[in-house]
């Protein structure tokens, strides 16, 4: 589904603070199955995913998503295919404080200027799915850690993506919460979409949710194998 | 469709987070109206003084001619009427008599004018509203009645005193406040004038295509004088009201030059806040030119509030309030200042003014902030 071929990132390319992020990484991600990308902090993981998610650009390399070169497309055609196929969900969950968890959730669709009353309804159905209904109309920090995260990942459906994407999803979460945000991940997966996660908590990589671990270490991948 | 709900969307978003951000937001319309109060004030009163002035004018005579002894105005004999009269085209001609008087108990100075109405009650005058404020009597300042005293001093150091009979309408008060009418023998006396000298002389034309033409006639049969079409009263008017409206704008750049300086700085700042929105909005699916369009409808939010404001504060100032703020600026520089409320005139240019100088510069403003925040890449939020 999506193949990386030989993607380097580099900060401040060209400044005395210049920074390889991550380098010489192939790899192929499969549809419809659950990725752990495993590894310490600084180890490349939330760079690499936000090449995978088209949030970023490689600095050299190619990118492939459904056979298509994204390397090279334009920001405007990005972002649609980023709307369209992701949908992310990031570690400090990165609601907008004053809204409601509602109003959160139906955001990424306001582009699109879908009809309102269809929006609201699916975007309740996803609130209630998380069991978050009755919360709809509270302000978001108001919320818990877990119903806050609930949040996040009700938002990162909103437009139906095939592919979500967790970056450290269970770091503000205690043990109870984590192991309930890999059930909705089980169940993701088993509607059909692909799964990514980054994440250094065994409770994420260890689960039986996982069906591949890609580990990685000061930029490059140090594991790249199948299964669990 | 899908355009205009995708609008509504972002309006709607707008809204809501300007409402989180009330004080920032309150606090710059506040300000923001403040100036445009400021500036549609002295915009719409010297718009209206000088719409005033022409109404006024639009009554006066369309020729006035002076006598000028070595570019001086000095008196001009009764019998260029005569002369004058003979000019084809010319319909009437009359003597005019006036003159300053300075009122060194009031420190004011009056206008005196003769009033053949008058004429034959000696000793009485009919003064304007301002004089009546503003007088001296045997108790000190106050405001005149009928049948008080106001004591003249005469050419001859001799002291005239004359009866109040009656006040000019205040309507008028604009070009009346300092006039005062009185019987041709009562002016002839303060001022020492003989029989056959007037202060000017009024014409009315049959055709006022014709005015340059006879204008040129009179200065041919008379060098020694000079025609004043109506136009070129106005055009006076008019200099003056644009050159009071430049002082006050000059007091006022002081003001203008603070809010440019408190907007800007408002306006380009994001806030981390502000940024991090911009970056979740960016992660989530938003193009660049989504997140523009929600800083443009914010921008235009706060400029299309305040313009709204300050302008209707600015026509109750001015139209409503008598422009307390700016009348001693705008009205005149005479010790009496009129009393008298405007007659509401805003025109489109005015309006497309303040709106070109105001708005779109403070939108644009709150825009190239937003767009440098917006072009970065989305994945900065993956390390807030």
């Amino acid at each position: 589904m999506i193949h990386l071929d030989n993607i380097r990132k580099v900060f401040n390319a060209g400044k005395p603070n210049e920074f390889v992020a991550i380098d010489a990484v192939h790899l192929t991600i499969d549809a419809q199955r659950a990725t752990a990308l495993k590894g310490p902090s600084g180890s490349g993981k939330t760079t690499l995913l936000s090449i995978l998610g088209c949030m970023a650009r490689p600095t050299s390399g190619r990118i492939t998503l459904k056979n298509r070169e994204m390397s090279s497309l334009p920001e405007r055609f990005l972002t649609e295919i980023r709307r369209e196929t992701f949908g992310v969900i990031f570690q400090q969950f990165n609601l907008i404080k004053g809204l409601t968890p509602l109003e959160n959730v139906m955001i990424p669709a306001y582009p699109k200027g879908e009809n309102f009353a269809s929006l609201k309804k699916r975007a309740m159905e996803l609130l209630d799915m998380l069991n978050l209904a009755d919360k709809a109309q509270a302000k978001v920090e108001w919320l818990s850690g877990g119903e806050a995260q609930r949040t996040a990942i009700a938002r990162a459906l909103i437009n139906n993506p095939t592919i979500i994407i967790a970056d450290e999803p269970t770091a503000h979460l205690d043990s109870r919460l984590s192991l309930e945000f890999m059930e909705i991940m089980r169940r993701l997966k088993e509607e059909g979409k692909t799964i990514l996660i980054a994440s250094h908590d065994p409770l994420v990589y260890e689960s039986n949710v996982i069906d591949r671990i890609v580990e990685m270490r000061d930029g490059k991948l140090v594991v790249h194998g199948d299964g669990r | 469709m899908r355009a205009i709900a995708k609008q509504r969307y972002i309006l709607d978003l707008v809204l809501s987070s300007m409402a989180r951000r009330k004080g920032k937001n309150i606090a710059l319309v506040l300000v923001y109206t403040f100036v445009l109060f400021l500036l549609a004030s002295v915009l719409f009163s010297v718009e209206s003084l000088k719409r005033e002035a022409k109404l006024i004018l639009q009554d006066a005579p369309e020729m006035t001619v002076q006598r000028l002894t070595a570019g001086r105005q000095d008196l001009i004999p009764t019998d260029f009427i005569a002369s004058i009269s003979t000019i084809r085209g010319v319909q009437s001609v009359e003597g005019r008599l006036w003159g300053y008087y300075y009122d060194a108990l009031s420190g004011a100075n009056f206008t005196l004018m003769v009033n053949t109405a008058l004429n034959d009650k000696m000793g009485e005058i009919v003064i304007g509203t301002g004089v009546a404020r503003r007088s001296n009597t045997d108790s000190g300042l106050r405001t005149l009645g009928k049948n008080d005293i106001i004591p003249f001093k005469t050419a001859d150091s001799s002291v005239l005193p004359l009866t109040v009979k009656g006040f000019l309408p205040s309507t008028s008060e604009l070009v009346t406040a300092d006039l005062i009418l009185v019987s041709e023998s009562d002016f002839r006396r303060i001022f020492a004038i003989g029989k056959d000298l007037v202060t000017d002389l009024v014409l009315k034309v049959k055709n006022g295509k014709e005015l340059g033409t006879i204008a040129g006639k009179i200065t041919q049969i008379h060098p020694d004088t000079r025609p004043i079409v109506r136009e070129d009263i106005l055009r006076t008017y008019e200099a003056i009201f644009d050159w009071r409206g430049g002082v006050t704008m000059m007091v006022l750049s002081g003001v203008l030059f603070a809010f440019v300086i408190l907007a800007w700085d408002k306006a380009t700042g994001l806030s981390a806040e502000e940024k991090r929105e911009i970056g979740i909005l960016k992660a989530v699916g938003w193009e660049t030119s989504d997140i523009l369009l929600m800083k443009f409808w914010e921008g235009a939010a706060i400029s299309l509030s305040a313009f709204f404001l300050g302008i209707l504060l600015a026509y109750c100032h001015i139209f409503l309030a008598s422009s307390i703020l700016f009348a001693p600026i705008l009205k005149g520089w005479s010790v009496l200042y009129p009393h008298f409320r405007l007659t509401p005139y805003i025109n489109g240019y005015q309006i497309a003014t303040l709106f070109f100088l105001t708005v779109i510069p403070y939108t644009v403003v709150t825009i190239v902030p937003s767009w440098r925040s917006a072009t970065i890449d989305p994945d900065s939020v993956m390390r807030m």
